[in-house]
């Protein structure tokens, strides 16, 4: 039996790289110099929906919600296998915490078609809430299976997955269609394949035909090149709020439960501190003085 | 009583223990409580369990709603939050606090997508406060209160209109009271009923292990970071560590790059530690990470990078190469220690 597959996917600030050199004087995040990257656990979630459609066929659809931008993501889905990609993008979903986050997910999965598997990342590593995976389980009906570390087999309507904690294991067996949240022990995922690369190279939106032009003198309006790419079979489809029939209340901050009341920039408290030369001597005074002080 | 302002806790319990977080969340919920002038209410959920509702009073609960039933025995995603989500619904609880564990962060967005609340992940402070929209005052409202983007911000969010306001904890983030044996509370019994549709899902097999290390309560910790470059080198840190008597801490991204094990990691997605030395080695310092440590009473920093956020709150710096300074102190502590 083939199964198909949906995954939903983040493009995300690359906060684990964050030094001092990202910090700008005033303390607040310099975000022009952070690379916008694949949230890491969705790649697990890309790989293991990807090592479905090869033992059991079906496919494997990508869909990610956030600005023209967010397409990057979708190319290097594309570059690692999926078959389809969508892009959510309407000013109507900026400002979404994860409950509109999530009802806009799950109208975009109903509108994909027929599916038998949705996986999603654990957790994004620009919020860590994990909440926009079993958010979406909920509001498609579908029971959810977090923490999903292998499908340890997968016949008719019947799926076997084992969870991975960061204290044990489990082992569960539940009905399909569900919904998995994926770690990142879960697989190394593919690189993406120079092939695909190659194939997919001029893949874009629309909304990125304007910017394209740019590098493409030759087509003198965005239309043309929208037209060249549908052609070819490189455009990547962009879903509206309208096209996924969302009700507009649910999306975006009116449908946001969650408000922030402020950010507080981090001000670092210098107490009483000292500088310890990098010597041999400057650590062994440093010891001593730990000793004598009955710290170790 | 103010009953429209009940504070919940979810009761996480295995094995007829109950999870340590929980009994942090009775502490904050009953502090939160007598702030609001309303009570404590205790969901604890399981299959001959009913006698640790006592212990959940003897923490602050003022009311423990009991489900005990055998569907219930061990955690499931949607049997537990058919309960919840029903109690939810008929009681309308004000906030509802949950541990960040794998169960409430299972749990909680299930619950919060029912009802259509908001939920904020793994907060490291609560407090209630005043909230101004337009000409509208909503008084007394839980501020969740997290690091941001990365740890470097601090945010504070509210659920001004949709109630309960729901949010996870991670465990000792909030301080653990003794309990208190003379402390009375209710305990009502709640007959859950279930339909085929939420047993699809079996446990065939769960295997919980004890922490192999002890992070929370040592005293000593000697933390990595990404800095530390290898797995090879990271035997640095564990030797440092053990010859102090302490425990092995580090960064997320330590632990992102396969250094050391998830369970060392230290910070706001992780352990939350108050130890009388903390040794932060190639650690850069974002918030995420100083929100599990900077509470402690002595931090020395060894990092290469002298604008590394983290030598702004140690109180000894190091700027240098770990793996030159860790070895000096190793060799010093040999040479002066009695």
């Amino acid at each position: 039996m083939a199964y198909n597959c949906i995954v939903l996917v983040k493009q995300v600030p690359d906060t684990a790289n964050i030094s001092g050199k990202t910090m700008k004087d005033d303390g607040t995040v310099n975000r022009a110099a952070l690379p916008a990257i694949f949230n890491p656990e969705d790649l697990n979630a890309l790989e293991m929906a990807l090592r479905v459609r090869e033992q059991h066929g079906g496919q494997v659809t990508v869909l990610t919600m956030g600005p023209p931008r967010a397409a990057e993501v979708l190319r290097e889905a594309l570059y690692r296998g999926a078959d389809r990609v969508i892009l959510l993008s309407d000013r109507k979903f900026a400002g979404s915490d994860t409950l509109a986050t999530s009802y806009a997910l799950k109208c975009a999965v109903e509108r994909t078609g027929d599916y038998d598997l949705v996986f999603c990342g654990r957790q994004a590593i620009d919020g860590d809430t994990a909440q926009v995976g079993p958010q979406v389980a909920e509001k498609l009906g579908l029971p959810q299976i977090t923490y999903a570390e292998s499908i340890q087999a997968l016949q008719g309507s019947e799926i076997v997955v084992q969870r991975a904690f960061p204290l044990g294991k489990e082992t569960v067996k539940c009905t399909v269609p569900c919904l998995l949240t994926v770690v990142s022990s879960a697989n190394r995922p593919r690189p993406p394949s120079a092939r695909r690369m190659i194939a997919y190279k001029l893949a874009a939106t629309s909304l990125e035909c304007p910017a394209l032009l740019k590098q493409w003198p030759e087509f003198e309006t965005a239309e043309a090149l929208d037209r060249y790419l549908a052609e070819r079979d490189q455009k990547i489809p962009v879903w509206t709020a309208a096209d996924i029939g969302a009700d507009e209340e649910k999306l975006g901050l009116p449908g946001s439960p969650t408000k922030v009341l402020k950010i507080d920039y981090v001000v670092l408290e210098t107490s009483e501190s000292r500088q310890v030369p990098a010597t041999p001597e400057g650590a062994s005074g440093l010891v001593r003085e730990l000793i004598q002080d009955h710290i170790v | 009583m103010n009953k429209d302002r009940e504070v919940w806790v979810f009761i996480e319990q295995e094995a007829g223990e109950i999870a340590t977080v929980s009994l942090e969340l009775l502490a904050k919920g009953r502090e939160l409580a007598e702030g609001l002038g309303s009570r404590v209410c205790a969901l604890l959920f399981g299959h001959g369990i009913a006698h640790l509702a006592e212990k959940a009073i003897y923490h602050g609960a003022d009311l423990v709603l009991l489900a005990d039933h055998p569907e219930l025995a061990l955690y499931r995603t949607l049997p537990y939050a058919r309960v919840a989500i029903e109690l939810v619904r008929a009681r309308q609880p004000y906030i509802f606090l949950l541990g960040a564990t794998p169960i409430g962060r299972d749990l909680a967005p299930r619950i919060a997508s029912a009802v259509r609340a908001g939920l904020t992940a793994d907060c490291t402070d609560l407090q209630i406060g005043d909230f101004q929209r337009k000409d509208r005052v909503y008084s007394d409202l839980l501020y969740q209160i997290r690091p941001a983007f990365g740890g470097n911000v601090i945010a504070t969010i509210v659920n001004p209109e949709r109630h309960p306001q729901l949010a996870t904890v991670r465990e000792g983030v909030m301080r653990l009271a003794e309990p208190d044996r003379t402390r009375r509370g209710e305990v009502e019994r709640v007959e859950p009923q279930f339909d085929a549709r939420d047993l699809v899902l079996q446990v065939l097999k769960r295997e919980m292990r004890p922490p192999a290390c002890n992070l929370k309560s040592a005293s000593i910790v000697v933390a990595g970071g990404a800095g530390v470059g290898s797995k090879e080198n990271f035997r640095l840190i564990h030797e440092l560590a053990h010859l102090l008597g302490g425990e092995v801490g580090a960064s997320r991204a330590a632990v992102d790059a396969g250094f050391v094990s998830a369970e060392h990691q230290v910070g706001q997605t992780g352990v939350t530690v108050r130890p009388r030395l903390y040794i932060a080695c190639g650690i850069s310092g974002a918030v995420q990470h100083r929100a599990g440590m900077d509470q402690s009473s002595k931090i020395i920093a060894i990092n290469t990078d002298p604008a590394a956020p983290i030598f702004q709150i140690a109180h000894y710096k190091i700027v240098g190469d770990l793996n030159a300074v860790i070895p000096w102190m190793i060799h010093a502590y040999h040479a002066n220690a009695k």
